[in-house]
């Protein structure tokens, strides 16, 4: 596998599979907690399902679960497109 | 998890029986006056678990293929050898640390309403992502028993559990169900009812030691939070998500009213 370079969740596009890379040291506390208990963590392979109408929610599958974020959240996980 | 083989003497041949003791199960839907037995049904998302409360309670609560179904709890009952059972329904939820109110529910109750039994409901074809959970379940709870629903699927899917590797890894009773075909019902009842007496005592895994510096951080945080909370079980466990900066974890305790907050003296949350 080539290297890939590495972006931001919120920029994968829909029907895109990714492998996370880490999630962002600005992203601690609870709400890095709140991501490693919905199945994300460095190699979790994510693929982009949906987007809301507004743009601003995306459902991802997560290890057999359809789970929402919103780009806020998203942009603290760096991933590598598959 | 280890057999406690001196207590089944006090038990006739038929009450050791399962199949004796299905035919004896009384669903009592949610006509319950006095029970022996409070029993917790808890789990991730869509795995099931109202399933399994309707198979055991004889209710139609309302199943459905969606999430955040079951908001706040249901409660129903049954009598299972001689013994009444009041089972309740929680809502789904990935991880112990509530980020939302059907969360919290689940989370309080796990933590506060000391059930005798949890029964964490794992989705059998995703058990990577359920495993989480029940660790985290096990952290407060020594009681518990781990129903691996939806074979059906897995099986479907050509995925093969080692249930009894399982079993012995985690410390508690793990029972393969189809809860949709009343598949491993039995099963169930007879191990939450071998936890519930005693019969059965589990050992869960735990994570021994996180590290010498937190420990020595949460050592006195224990201790005050045990004076202040005398009530409290998982001293530790509170400590945790007290350095962790989880504020609803305090407003729980405050609103549970378990601690006595009016008597307690007022506690250090410089150190959290």
């Amino acid at each position: 596998m080539s290297e890939q370079k590495v972006i931001t969740l919120q920029h994968l596009k829909i029907g895109q599979h990714a492998r996370v890379v880490s999630i962002s040291q600005k992203c601690h506390g609870l709400e890095r907690r709140r991501f490693i208990d919905l199945g994300i963590l460095p190699g979790t392979i994510i693929v982009a399902e949906m987007r809301s109408p507004s743009g601003d929610l995306t459902a991802y599958l997560i290890r057999g679960s359809v789970i929402a974020f919103r780009s806020e959240q998203t942009r603290f996980i760096n991933i590598s497109i598959l | 998890m280890t057999v406690n083989t001196a207590v089944p003497k006090m038990y006739g041949r038929c009450e050791d029986c399962g199949i004796y003791n299905m035919a004896n199960l009384k669903k009592l839907g949610i006509n319950m006056d006095k029970w022996d037995y409070m029993i917790a049904l808890a789990g991730n998302p869509n795995t099931g678990k109202s399933t399994v409360f309707n198979a055991l309670t004889g209710l139609r609560q309302h199943t459905g293929n969606w999430p955040g179904k079951t908001v706040t709890r249901a409660e129903g009952g049954f009598i299972y050898n001689r013994r009444g059972y009041k089972l309740v329904d929680l809502p789904g939820t990935y991880s112990l640390m509530a980020t939302s109110l059907d969360e919290e529910v689940a989370r309080n109750f796990v933590l506060f309403a000391k059930p005798d039994v949890t029964v964490i409901v794992v989705d059998s074809t995703r058990l990577e992502r359920n495993l989480n959970l029940v660790l985290q379940i096990l952290e407060i709870t020594d009681r518990a028993v781990v129903c691996l629903n939806l074979m059906d699927e897995a099986k479907r899917k050509q995925i093969i559990v080692d249930e009894r590797r399982l079993a012995r890894d985690l410390g508690v009773p793990v029972i393969p169900t189809s809860a949709r075909y009343n598949q491993g019902i039995p099963e169930l009842l007879e191990a939450v009812h071998d936890v519930a007496t005693g019969r059965v005592v589990c050992r869960p895994h735990r994570v021994k030691s996180i590290s010498a510096k937190v420990d020595n951080i949460i050592k006195p945080l224990i201790t005050q939070i045990k004076s202040a909370f005398p009530n409290l079980p998982n001293a530790r466990w509170v400590a945790l998500r007290l350095l962790d900066g989880d504020m609803s974890i305090m407003n729980a305790i405050r609103d549970d009213g378990l601690g006595e907050l009016n008597h307690a003296p007022a506690f250090n949350l410089a150190v959290a």
